[in-house]
């Protein structure tokens, strides 16, 4: 074989020195691409990217086939591999990432979970129910139910004109934006732990559902009980009305997980594992935002504004736009 | 492919994705282990940048003080709530939906999150696949620190509950954590390679003075190959020793003092895969050096 002219023999070395100046031109495009935005590439560039890539790629298919160079193969398998998921994710921007989640995904996601969020208000209502019976008939219940942090002033033992105060004081001894970012991301904390024990099947998301109304059974039955239910009324659903439908469909997001993971049904575990948990996570970020309005409403609005009727006509506004935006139906996309 | 390849994906598991144009490119899961160190990696950059912001939130606050505003300690108040918040929540998040696909301990692992399907990797993909962390981290973190107002054995049990997330990974072929599973995804090592050197033609000068028998490359398959290559690869002088001695002995090489390892096993290396790659090309592999090709035939 010594006698052949080089040219006429076909070995990997030839073969690869052909065309390594394509694979180091795709790597350093990608080096670029992957560093910082696609707009660090021109138009050529963009234009080169996927031809280098397809070329390369058959050059993997004839190295795999001819060459016994382990080196030159991983780095083929790759570059390949990062050009692949280069060409092939698509570009959006940012931008229109955030257009399509509000005007689609975040609502489509939430009337997906429509039965489960009746299901978490379900719980939260029997909670309450029952805390409330509890609490009215022995309020030593109370400290049972309510850990002694959240409870601060408030008590069976608490004067009806001390439980007043907690209602109207307008806090201005702390200053309200500490308060409010701190009840945003203690409750997005929340939120996001109950939507991830979904994974237990459900059942600790469910039990933490019940939980969440029992505090606010067990306050409703002290206050009532002291003649205060119309006052605490308007203190909690200023901001409930937001946050309270936010933790149930955060509680529907964690359910609806467990409920696919347990009953697949037609499709096999993990696809209907993954098509409930990325429906959930689009739910998720939209409760996150939700919990951002609540957060505002709780710290500045419910410190700021003392009026009962101004307190529920807010709770009315929020809780009507919410629903509106969430299944109010709207033309799909084939419709428009 | 031939299992012939100590080297490489001896190591991994290989997963199928076929490109739209039809070729395999045989994706490496990544090792408990890679996914392990890559998770310490970012919770020490976390806690590093966690303790570098409170104290930098802190000497804001003593700034403040001095002006004896009232505003200002909200501020910071609030900045420190939320980019406590943001850190914890979205660090993962937001490298992973980059166009890298990998947080910065993953892309020191050489890893990348890659769609369990092929197709691309959609935010809403990220963010569960993150968020499940609540309970694979933190919920085993706080039953560990004892858990909030539970006696011992109760943090105990919790503690082991909690552990089947964590050690989720280690219960499956794939690899796949809670995350993984709701989100549809996993974890594959795709590193940054620079292209190697061609062994069998950077030695070619020297080549005339090895000139080795077809009997002499038969001795060898595709196998050991391979091994040579990396031997030749890793340039570990000892181990070129070694095994230029092994060679010369199974060959029957007649050598003298002066002859370098090196250069006889460069020699010895392209010589036998060009001879192997030339039976490639004619449907003829030889996988090892038992393989006398009649099971094939």
């Amino acid at each position: 074989m010594e006698s052949l002219p080089n040219q006429a023999v076909f070995s990997s070395s030839t073969f690869r020195a052909e065309r390594e100046a394509d694979w180091y031109r795709l790597e350093e495009l990608l080096q670029r691409a992957e560093g910082g935005s696609v707009k660090r590439l021109s138009d050529d560039d963009l234009l080169e990217l996927p031809v280098l890539y397809r070329s390369s790629l058959s050059a993997l298919s004839v190295a795999r086939a001819t060459s016994l160079d382990m080196a030159l193969i991983a780095y083929l398998e790759g570059l390949c591999t990062r050009a692949y998921f280069f060409v092939y994710g698509v570009r959006t921007s940012f931008g229109q990432r955030a257009m399509s989640f509000f005007a689609e995904d975040w609502p489509v996601a939430v009337r997906g979970l429509w039965r489960e969020t009746l299901i978490a208000i379900a719980l939260m209502l029997a909670g309450t129910l029952a805390a409330y019976l509890l609490v009215s008939n022995d309020p030593n219940w109370f400290h049972a139910i309510i850990p002694s942090e959240l409870a601060g002033d408030r008590g069976p033992d608490a004067t009806t004109e001390a439980l007043r105060a907690t209602l109207y004081d307008n806090g201005e001894e702390n200053p309200l934006g500490v308060f409010a970012t701190y009840l945003f991301t203690h409750n997005s904390q929340v939120s996001i732990f109950a939507f991830a024990l979904g994974f237990a099947f459900g059942v600790p998301t469910a039990l933490l559902m019940v939980y969440n109304g029992a505090i606010l059974g067990a306050m409703i039955a002290l206050f009532t009980g002291n003649g205060l239910g119309f006052e605490l009324g308007g203190w909690l659903l200023i901001h409930g009305s937001t946050e309270l439908f936010a933790i149930a469909l955060a509680g529907a997001a964690g359910l609806h997980i467990g409920a696919k993971i347990m009953f697949p049904g037609m499709q096999t575990r993990l696809a209907a594992a993954r098509g409930a948990g990325r429906m959930a996570a689009t739910a998720m970020v939209g409760v996150i935002i939700m919990l951002m309005f609540a957060g505002l409403l709780e710290g500045f609005g419910r410190q700021l504004i003392t009026d009962d009727w101004t307190r529920y006509a807010i709770a009315a506004l929020m809780i009507t736009v919410w629903c509106t935006y969430f299944y109010i139906p709207r033309l799909g996309h084939g419709e428009r | 492919m031939a299992s012939a390849s100590p080297g490489y994906s001896a190591l991994y598991a290989e997963r199928t994705l076929i490109t739209p144009e039809g070729v395999d490119l045989r994706l490496k899961l990544a090792t408990a282990g890679q996914r392990a160190g890559a998770f310490m990696l970012d919770f020490m950059l976390l806690v590093f940048i966690l303790v570098v912001f409170t104290i930098a939130v802190i000497w804001a606050g003593i700034g403040t003080l001095g002006s004896g505003s009232v505003d200002g300690m909200e501020i910071v108040g609030v900045i420190w709530l939320l980019g406590f918040f943001l850190l914890r929540n979205f660090y993962f998040i937001a490298f992973e939906i980059g166009r890298r696909s990998a947080t910065l301990g993953k892309r020191v692992m050489g890893l990348r999150v890659v769609a369990r399907d092929g197709g691309r990797l959609t935010a809403d993909a990220v963010i569960a696949r993150n968020m499940m962390r609540e309970i694979e981290v933190f919920l085993p973190l706080a039953f560990l620190s004892g858990g909030e107002g539970v006696d011992g054995v109760i943090a105990l049990i919790g503690l082991v509950w909690a552990g089947l997330f964590l050690f989720f990974p280690l219960f499956n072929k794939d690899r796949l954590r809670a995350g993984d599973i709701i989100a549809g995804t996993w974890v594959v090592h795709a590193p940054r390679r620079k292209l190697a050197i061609d062994l069998a033609s950077a030695q070619s000068e020297n080549a005339a003075a090895f000139i080795f028998t077809d009997e002499q490359l038969d001795a060898y398959g595709e196998y050991e190959l391979q091994t040579l290559e990396n031997v030749l690869r890793s340039g570990n002088i000892e181990t070129e020793q070694n095994v230029a001695a092994t060679i010369r002995g199974k060959i029957g090489w007649n050598w003298n003092a002066e002859e370098n390892d090196r250069a006889f096993l460069s020699a010895y290396y392209a010589a036998l895969s060009t001879r192997l790659e030339r039976r490639m090309l004619f449907g003829n592999r030889r996988l090892d050096k038992f393989d006398t090709g009649k099971e094939q035939s």
